[in-house]
């Protein structure tokens, strides 16, 4: 049984501007998939489709057997306390330490009560020191989110998303703002977490060559239509011409 | 065409002139003022405020009188600003375009804060006054609702100006509303909110002493008092009591600002 | 794996009670909960100190509640007609208008004094410190005050606006000019230009748009202000009329025509300079 399956998933904006068409696959579990496309491809609204962070116009998507689309509130929270979410710009509460960053991952396991006076065990918070150690940061715990360099940032966004305890983690172009060196220790920590942890990654991608280093299976989204699906190894030179159009590339190797 | 536009840059600039001292000529007209006058008043007014406004052994007698009152003047401007920033602060949460419930909720909380802030302070402690009478809780009402159309609107602004990726990131982690709201939210524009408190603060202390000549309470009213019977010694420290206050409140908020900012 | 969980443990903070800490106690923190735990105390203690005389709250609040129907329900005139109503409307707009014309010509000059990139620093020292002074006396004393001088009046009313609006302007101002790029002004001392040349040619051209914007801000506040000094220093105007409509007449119909009247151009006045700020201003703008 997969864990993840798109079928026939459209999406309108403003009831007009056709951003996703027709998209089906399906994911294993513990599969490191990666989506590719240009800009405006229809990326980021794929990803946010499945936890629902934008509604769904046409098709389904049935995450773990459930259908995602029919969801109530409370079935909704549940389904994205299963799903982590990394994103392109971090996404942190830039005032709040590190440390408590990481906690808030921790929200949808929470009444309100206890998330509003931030009631964490122990045992939470020594998962996340055990978490940020693992990604090299523990020594940064007590610092101001805003005073750490980008790909620290990142790492304590996976830390966020992994402290969640998700089946699934969407990463929404997570080296997208950050430089070459970053942006490898970042993808070698996705790769870690996918292979020792067992956790099944979508990762959305603008950089082919990246893509094929990582990933196991590739996706390649055009105008918000598949364009190609399988082995990384398989994609090749006519296939990112095709998916990127001939007068981005020329563009890209003048 | 640079020269056209520097050409029409000057014409506009000149007819915008032209504008505002025919606007300005109307005010004098209507309004019977006479501008001869007024400049030749200001050397008579500061002369007198040197000879009249003086502070002698016989007002400081008044002195105690005058720090309870201050007193009075000061805490009611401290509550009706603490206490109108509470309701405020549901009140922007709602009309946020972030953290809005909907759209309902968002116009109602806009028009409650814009109907009570383009009243003029003036205006609530006439309409207050008739039914609350002379005393304190008048006083408090009227810059309360003064207050909360401001903050209200400078709070709205302070919330949508935070980083709202934030709150994306949580509403993807199973967050509830309130979690978002308390964790995210308000974590980011705390600081800013808080400096506007205390903007509003310092200006309470100035309107208080004019609705305090309105509403007969605090300050104000014992200024108008000594101010009536021509007692201006008495005025001249009342002045002065005020000027001290005030400085020395914006000295402490600029200091609170200066590190929380 | 045994080393690194030592390690966490040495980095882990502690409560008192063992637990382990997420907040790094930072100086920001606890100025922002001092600060609120303050206004808070101080503001219970303030119920204390409230003289209560004469208040019964629970017919207070119902008569309220009754007036402001009245008022908002069932506005008219009775003491004054449309024609005078207008007129005194334009009173209260004409001193407002006043105020802020004259008090921006003369905050122009004292802020290019108090502006530290084109003054001296014991210039633009005396002058920040006169204008706190100023700015700390309520506007309605300096009416007031110069009543005494002038007499009950437009010129009053008029010159003691006048001083607020000087002391905001020249705040406003100052710091305006204070971020005129400072290429422009070393680039014509270069050339040997005069200190008028400079603050002509390089300072008032980059930042006019941005002064008459804050010209209007003031205007808007001024409006507020010249209705309050109808009420409270018998300016004229609406404000007086109001005054007189609530305290004399107990006309509460009157009250609210004026209300609205006053409310209509306040926030047509609040329209146009939230067009301004958002044109002219790209960050936010604190008074």
């Amino acid at each position: 049984m997969p864990l993840l399956k798109v079928e026939g998933l459209g999406k309108l904006y403003d009831g007009e501007t056709k951003v996703l068409r027709d998209v089906n696959f399906e994911v294993e579990a513990g599969e490191f998939l990666s989506i590719i496309g240009p800009s405006g491809a229809g990326k980021s609204t794929l990803l946010r489709c499945i936890n629902r962070m934008v509604e769904i116009s046409e098709g389904k998507v049935i995450f773990d057997d459930l259908d995602v689309g029919e969801m109530r509130k409370k079935e909704l929270r549940k389904l994205r306390t299963n799903i982590g979410m990394i994103f392109q710009h971090y996404n942190l509460v830039p005032r709040l330490t590190v440390i408590e960053n990481v906690l808030h991952g921790r929200f949808g396991y929470k009444s309100t009560l206890q998330g509003v006076f931030a009631r964490f065990t122990e045992e939470e918070k020594e998962r996340a020191f055990f978490l940020l150690d693992k990604l090299g940061i523990a020594e940064h715990a007590y610092k101001r989110c805003d005073q750490l360099s980008g790909g620290q940032q990142q790492r304590v966004g996976i830390c966020r998303a992994l402290i969640q305890e998700p089946k699934l983690i969407l990463c929404d172009e997570p080296i997208a703002s950050l430089d070459p060196n970053s942006s490898k220790v970042i993808m070698d920590y996705l790769k870690q977490i996918s292979t020792e942890m067992g956790i099944t990654c979508l990762v959305n991608l603008h950089q082919v060559d990246v893509a094929k280093e990582y990933a196991d299976r590739i996706i390649g989204l055009k105008k918000g239509e598949i364009v190609f699906d399988g082995p990384s190894k398989l994609l090749y030179e006519d296939q990112i011409e095709n998916i990127y159009g001939i007068e981005t590339r020329e563009l890209i190797t003048v | 065409m640079n020269e056209k536009k520097i050409h029409k840059n000057k014409w506009q600039t000149t007819i915008f002139l032209l504008i505002i001292i025919f606007i300005t000529y109307l005010s004098t007209a209507i309004t019977d003022f006479n501008f001869i006058d007024s400049i030749a008043t200001i050397p008579a007014a500061i002369g007198w405020m040197f000879t009249n406004l003086m502070v002698t052994q016989e007002s400081m007698a008044k002195m105690p009188a005058i720090m309870e009152k201050l007193g009075e003047t000061i805490f009611m401007s401290i509550a009706a600003t603490t206490l109108a920033a509470v309701v405020s602060l549901f009140l922007a949460l709602l009309g946020s375009k972030t953290t809005k419930v909907n759209n309902i909720f968002s116009m109602l909380a806009r028009f409650i804060a814009s109907f009570s802030r383009n009243i003029p302070v003036v205006a609530w402690s006439l309409i207050l006054l008739i039914s609350f009478g002379q005393n304190s809780v008048t006083g408090f009402l009227a810059l309360f609702v003064a207050t909360l159309g401001f903050l209200t609107r400078a709070f709205i602004e302070s919330i949508d100006e935070a980083n709202q990726s934030s709150v994306e990131a949580l509403t993807a982690t199973g967050a509830t509303y309130f979690h978002i709201v308390s964790k995210a939210v308000i974590p980011q524009s705390l600081p800013q909110m808080l400096s506007w408190i205390l903007f509003m603060i310092e200006t309470n202390i100035r309107s208080a002493t004019l609705v305090g000549i309105l509403t007969g309470t605090g300050i104000g009213y014992m200024f108008d008092l000594y101010y009536k019977s021509m007692n201006y010694n008495v005025v001249a420290l009342i002045t002065f009591t005020i000027v001290i206050a005030v400085i020395v409140i914006e000295l402490i908020s600029n200091k609170i600002r200066k590190v929380i900012l | 794996m045994e080393t690194s969980q030592a390690m966490n443990q040495a980095l882990m903070k502690r409560k008192r009670n063992g637990q382990i800490n997420i907040k790094s106690g930072n100086k920001i923190d606890s100025a922002v909960k001092w600060t609120i735990w303050v206004l808070t105390v101080l503001t219970v203690i303030s119920f204390f100190f409230f003289d209560y005389t004469g208040l019964q709250l629970e017919r207070a609040i119902t008569e309220t509640a009754h007036n402001l129907r009245v008022m908002f329900l069932e506005p008219g005139l009775s003491h004054f007609g449309w024609g005078e109503a207008f007129y005194q409307v334009g009173i209260t707009l004409g001193l407002g208008v006043l105020a802020t014309v004259f008090g921006a010509i003369i905050a122009l000059f004292l802020s290019l004094m108090a502006a530290e990139n084109l003054s001296k620093p014991w210039l633009s020292k005396t002058i920040r410190i006169i204008v706190a002074f100023i700015r700390a006396v309520p506007t309605v004393l300096w009416v007031l005050i110069f009543a005494i001088a002038a007499g009950l009046g437009s010129e009053a009313a008029v010159l003691g606006m006048l001083f607020h609006s000087v002391a905001y302007l020249v705040k406003a101002f100052s710091e305006a000019i204070e971020e005129v790029n400072p290429g422009i002004i070393e680039a014509l001392r270069a050339t040997g230009s005069s200190w008028w040349h400079i603050v002509v040619h390089g300072v008032l051209p980059s930042t006019f748009t941005y002064l008459l914007s804050w010209t209007f801000l003031r205007f808007e506040i001024n409006f507020s202000v010249a209705v309050a000094m109808g009420a409270a220093a018998g300016a004229g105007g609406i404000g007086f009329e109001l005054f007189m409509a609530s305290g004399f007449y107990f006309d509460l119909r009157e009250v609210g025509f004026i209300t609205y009247a006053i409310l209509i151009i306040a926030i047509v006045l609040e329209v146009i300079s939230t067009r301004l700020k958002n044109r002219y201003f790209p960050s936010s703008v604190k008074a």
